[in-house]
């Protein structure tokens, strides 16, 4: 066993790249090195650099390998052929089962030619997301400009070179704390003298570092941290040695939204947000700087105050100078707006919404105060996107909307009507919030494929399967009975079946059987998406059961002889006949399917497919004794038939609610 | 957490910084330049870098680029927009392999010592599509600032360069309030003369900057800076067809220029603006072709 270690020192790599360099320096590394497996692998990324240590075996083994060629006989251009392409000799061929064989002898190598024969070649092809040349670089390219390779194999350089860097046994450590080289003999060595260097190279480690740090900085004011993973990551690429600090925020501005503010901290400035005991937000941010600053980062901490202050300003003014007027002043102005050259402008959007709303008001017999409520704020929805603080903040479009509406039933409406931004995004809540939700998306949906814009494989510009999942997660998590194709809803065949698509992504995406979909769909469509996805859930836990499972192949087995005797003689849609029952087992299947067939109807009509499901389960223990005993195909030819109808009840029953014959597993 | 903010150090004034930075880059081999004689509204768009940045000839300048937004003006009432600044643009090719080093030091030499201050390189690309150009690199930060763009350049006039070249751009105003710890652009400290000499930034620039917002946004005669732009256009293609690189690309810059007080005029439709960036990309790309292929003679 020998050690492999291998660091890439550049300048600064983009932030969000790095996590995904380093897993693909893994791959590539165990590709290139696969002859001498690398295992333990661990790899490391920063700011900086991205490395990895393995431990690899010290020489490939020696190996004999058999190429077949030609048939003996063959004509002599494919015995030539043969031999030029393996560059092998006419006498080392040898005759063996009718064909000629290459036999050869693969002789053992030392890993350190194995890296240096294929470990460069392979880095020189890394897939950066954009990478680029530089003034030494020549034809080579990386993500920012590579300075250093450390390649060691057991503390012993490896001389691998990447364009104009040859590796070397030399690394730098933190940029200004630690300016200077170190000579890195293993990998172990290389993560001490690197925090000796205030340098922390495992990512892991230094994301920990950041999250206790600025836990206990905020505690030390009995203030918390407001969680943010996606911004915690980005931080960790963006220092090598992280400093939490705190500053402060100016009161006054602790009247702005708590979004605006909180925003342009993170946007702007990658801060992280702070909440006081209470909960509520308090007038402190967090950051973490890179460096231990002479003065205890008394400078850093006014810098950093300076540029928020100057940013809050900002959006003081636009707060201020928005609210001079009230939303609806700016409606207006959307009339400049075009929104979509087919479609109009954005004014005539709000229009739509706005009777969208009411129509869907309607359809779900809300008050007449709700359906007023919905339609006006479906009417000021997209009014903020005129005002200076969209303008400067776009991602706040809906939210400010929702402040300048004022805090009431229309404010709140505005405010939420865009989600759910995403299949983890929060959903709106209430009836008039969910209206005006419903009501932008299914005008965005049916507008769009109107016009022809519909997604292609890869182009989905407009957003469109982003809104249809919002349908469908709006209408079934607010438990709305609102078929799709109700009258002044959809009517375009082509958009709902876009929608149920969806849904089949949606499932699949969750882990969920998108296969009960289909066999759901496959007795009719059924675009009230509530009631489909009740008997999606009843299916789901039936098959998660061992009657239900049992019950399955019952139920294959019966299709499976109803569709072979089907071709002979068949449908066998008449009731079995009483008199020509005879073994027990059938006579009591027979019980059973005539005492449970209205029950069963019932729960089905009233839309109960949980105890339609359990109803179902009572079938497995008669239905296996059925098979055990009876045989269908009995000489008797009115016993066939007989035994045939009786299956086709059992069939039947299953039916009402789903192909079950569509079901995989 | 402080309760004080640190005494305020001894800062250079808006000049000696400019002054600071010359010496600095002449030490590294510059040429130091004036600012280019036509209208532009970056640095990047001066030849010394545009057309330099082409070729196999190395090269190495360092200048200020008074740079011109009409778009931002704000009729000197914003503390931190204006519609003429000044840029301080440095070119180097082939980039150094200390690049990054060299413009630590200059920062060092301006005041801001990075074992005082946080610095950091944020990923930031880089792209002029009215240029046809684009390069990798980073928004320099200081205490959580732009204090700078540091490009290397990999295209520019839509050709991929020969060598590439390391562009840095200091916003100079931003980065003198920075150092000067003042809020409002105008309350720069524009020399040091200490008696009624010393001027602010105010004193220098804010008449201008009101005048020139009033032209920008509501006078500026729109009919004939379409017509100039029109002219700008068949001059700069007869100058290509002459193989006069540099003079026609003079008028690449004017066009470019004039397109931006339309804008800031608000004559120009969403769909307009696309086709004109285009025209003006179009023109770029002509100059730059020329001047390679006389670069190579």
């Amino acid at each position: 066993m020998a050690e492999f270690f291998l660091e890439l020192f550049s300048e600064e790599i983009p932030a969000r790249m790095q996590a995904q360099a380093a897993a693909n320096l893994a791959k590539i590394v165990g590709e290139a090195l696969g002859p001498v497996q690398p295992r333990d692998v661990v790899t490391f990324y920063g700011a900086r650099r991205i490395a990895l240590a393995a431990n690899i075996s010290p020489e490939m083994p020696a190996s004999e390998t058999e190429l077949r060629g030609p048939k003996l006989g063959a004509p002599s251009q494919a015995i030539d052929g043969f031999l030029r392409k393996n560059q092998a000799e006419r006498d080392e061929l040898v005759e063996e089962g009718g064909h000629f064989l290459l036999r050869r002898h693969v002789a053992a190598r030392p890993a350190a030619d194995v890296i240096l024969a294929d470990l460069g070649k392979a880095l020189a092809a890394f897939p950066w997301p954009k990478s680029m040349r530089w003034g030494q670089s020549a034809a080579f390219t990386w993500v920012r400009p590579l300075r250093r390779i450390v390649c060691l194999l057991d503390g012993a350089v490896v001389p691998i070179a990447l364009g104009t860097v040859v590796a070397s046994d030399l690394s730098e450590g933190h940029r200004f704390l630690a300016p200077g080289t170190f000579k890195v003999v293993n990998a172990a060595q290389w993560q001490a003298e690197l925090r000796q260097r205030r340098v922390i190279a495992d990512a892991t480690a230094r994301r920990a570092m950041i999250a206790d740090g600025l836990q206990r900085e905020a505690q030390a004011l009995g203030l918390s941290i407001v969680k943010d993973d996606g911004l915690l990551d980005e931080v960790t690429g963006l220092v090598e040695y992280p400093v939490p600090l705190i500053g402060r925020i100016e009161q006054r501005f602790m009247a702005l939204p708590p979004e605006v503010r909180e925003l342009s901290m993170k946007v702007n400035q990658r801060y992280f947000s702070m909440r006081d005991a209470a909960g509520e937000p308090a007038p402190y941010f967090a950051f973490v700087a890179n460096i231990e600053a002479s003065d205890g980062g008394a400078a850093i901490i006014a810098g950093n105050e300076r540029v928020l202050r100057a940013r809050l300003a900002d959006a003081e003014h636009f707060w201020a100078q928005d609210r001079q007027h009230p939303l609806e002043d700016y409606l207006p102005k959307l009339k400049s707006v075009v929104f979509h050259a087919k479609l109009g402008t954005q004014f005539e959007r709000a229009e739509r919404i706005s009777t969208m709303a009411g129509v869907l008001a309607s359809l779900l017999g809300v008050t007449l105060e709700d359906a007023y409520t919905a339609q006006r704020a479906g009417l000021l929805c997209k009014a903020d996107l005129v005002t200076g603080m969209v303008g400067e903040f776009p991602e706040l479009q809906g939210i400010i909307g929702g402040y300048y509406a004022g805090d009431n039933a229309i404010g709140r409406a505005i405010r939420t009507h865009y989600q759910p931004k995403g299949p983890t995004d929060e959903v709106p809540r209430g009836l008039v919030p969910s209206i005006v939700a419903l009501a932008d998306k299914f005008d965005t949906l049916i507008k769009f494929f109107e016009c022809g814009e519909r997604p292609t494989g890869s182009g989905d510009p407009y957003a469109l399967r982003r809104a249809a999942l919002g349908v469908i997660r709006i209408i079934v998590e607010n438990g709305l009975p609102l078929p799709l194709n109700e009258p002044g809803l959809i009517v375009d065949h082509s958009l709902l079946d876009f929608i149920l698509d969806r849904l089949r992504v949606k499932l699949r995406t969750e882990g969920r059987r998108f296969d009960i979909l289909d066999s759901v769909l496959a007795k009719g469509k059924d675009f009230n998406l509530v009631r489909l996805m009740r008997k999606i859930d009843a299916i789901e836990s039936f098959l998660q059961t061992d009657d239900g499972l049992n019950l399955l192949a019952a139920y294959r087995r019966a299709a499976n002889i109803l569709r072979i005797e089907s071709a002979k003689d068949g449908p066998y849609l008449q009731n079995a006949d009483p008199e020509q029952l005879r073994e027990d087992t059938e006579r009591q299947l027979a019980a059973l399917l005539h005492e449970r067939r209205p029950a069963l109807s019932r729960e089905i009509e009233s839309e109960n497919y949980n105890a339609a499901m359990k109803n179902l389960a009572a079938y497995r223990k008669p239905i296996d004794q059925f098979f055990n005993d009876v045989t269908v195909n009995a000489d008797d030819p009115s016993l066939r038939l007989n035994r045939l109808f009786l299956l086709n009840d059992f069939v039947k029953q299953f039916d009402q609610i789903a192909d079950f014959s569509k079901l995989e597993g | 957490m402080t309760d004080q903010k640190p005494p305020p150090p001894a800062s250079l004034s808006f000049q000696d910084m400019i002054l600071t930075l010359h010496r600095f880059w002449a030490a590294q081999g510059c040429v130091i330049l004036q600012p280019y004689d036509v209208e532009m509204g970056a640095g990047t768009f001066h030849p010394a870098t545009t057309l330099r940045a082409l070729g196999p000839k190395p090269w190495a300048a360092a200048y200020v680029q008074p740079s011109r937004r009409p778009s931002d003006g704000r009729y000197g009432e914003n503390p931190n927009r204006l519609q003429h600044y000044y840029q301080y643009q440095v070119i180097i090719k082939p980039s150094p392999a200390d690049a990054q080093d060299l413009l630590l030091a200059s920062y060092r030499a301006i005041g801001l010592d990075p074992l005082l201050h946080d610095f950091r390189f944020v990923e930031d690309d880089w792209e002029s599509p009215t240029l046809g150009a684009w390069g990798l690199g980073w928004e320099i930060w200081c205490d959580g600032m732009e204090v700078g763009q540091f490009t290397y350049f990999q295209q520019v006039g839509g050709i991929a360069v020969d060598l590439p070249s390391f562009e840095m751009t200091y916003g100079l105003e931003r980065l003198a309030m920075y150092v000067q710890g003042v809020e409002n652009v105008y309350d720069l400290r524009f020399n040091d003369a200490g008696n009624a000499r010393s001027l602010t930034y105010g004193d220098v620039f804010l008449r201008a900057e009101r005048d020139y917002s009033a032209h920008n946004f509501e006078v500026a005669n729109t009919d004939m800076l379409i017509r100039h732009f029109a002219d700008a256009e068949v001059e700069c293609a007869a100058l290509v067809e002459r193989g006069l690189a540099q003079p026609a690309y003079d008028y690449c810059i004017k066009a470019s220029h004039l397109f931006n007080l339309l804008d800031a005029r608000g004559v120009i439709s969403v769909a307009e603006r696309a086709s004109y960036i285009g025209r003006v990309r179009a023109l770029a790309k002509a100059c730059a072709e020329v001047w390679v292929a006389g670069e190579l003679v």
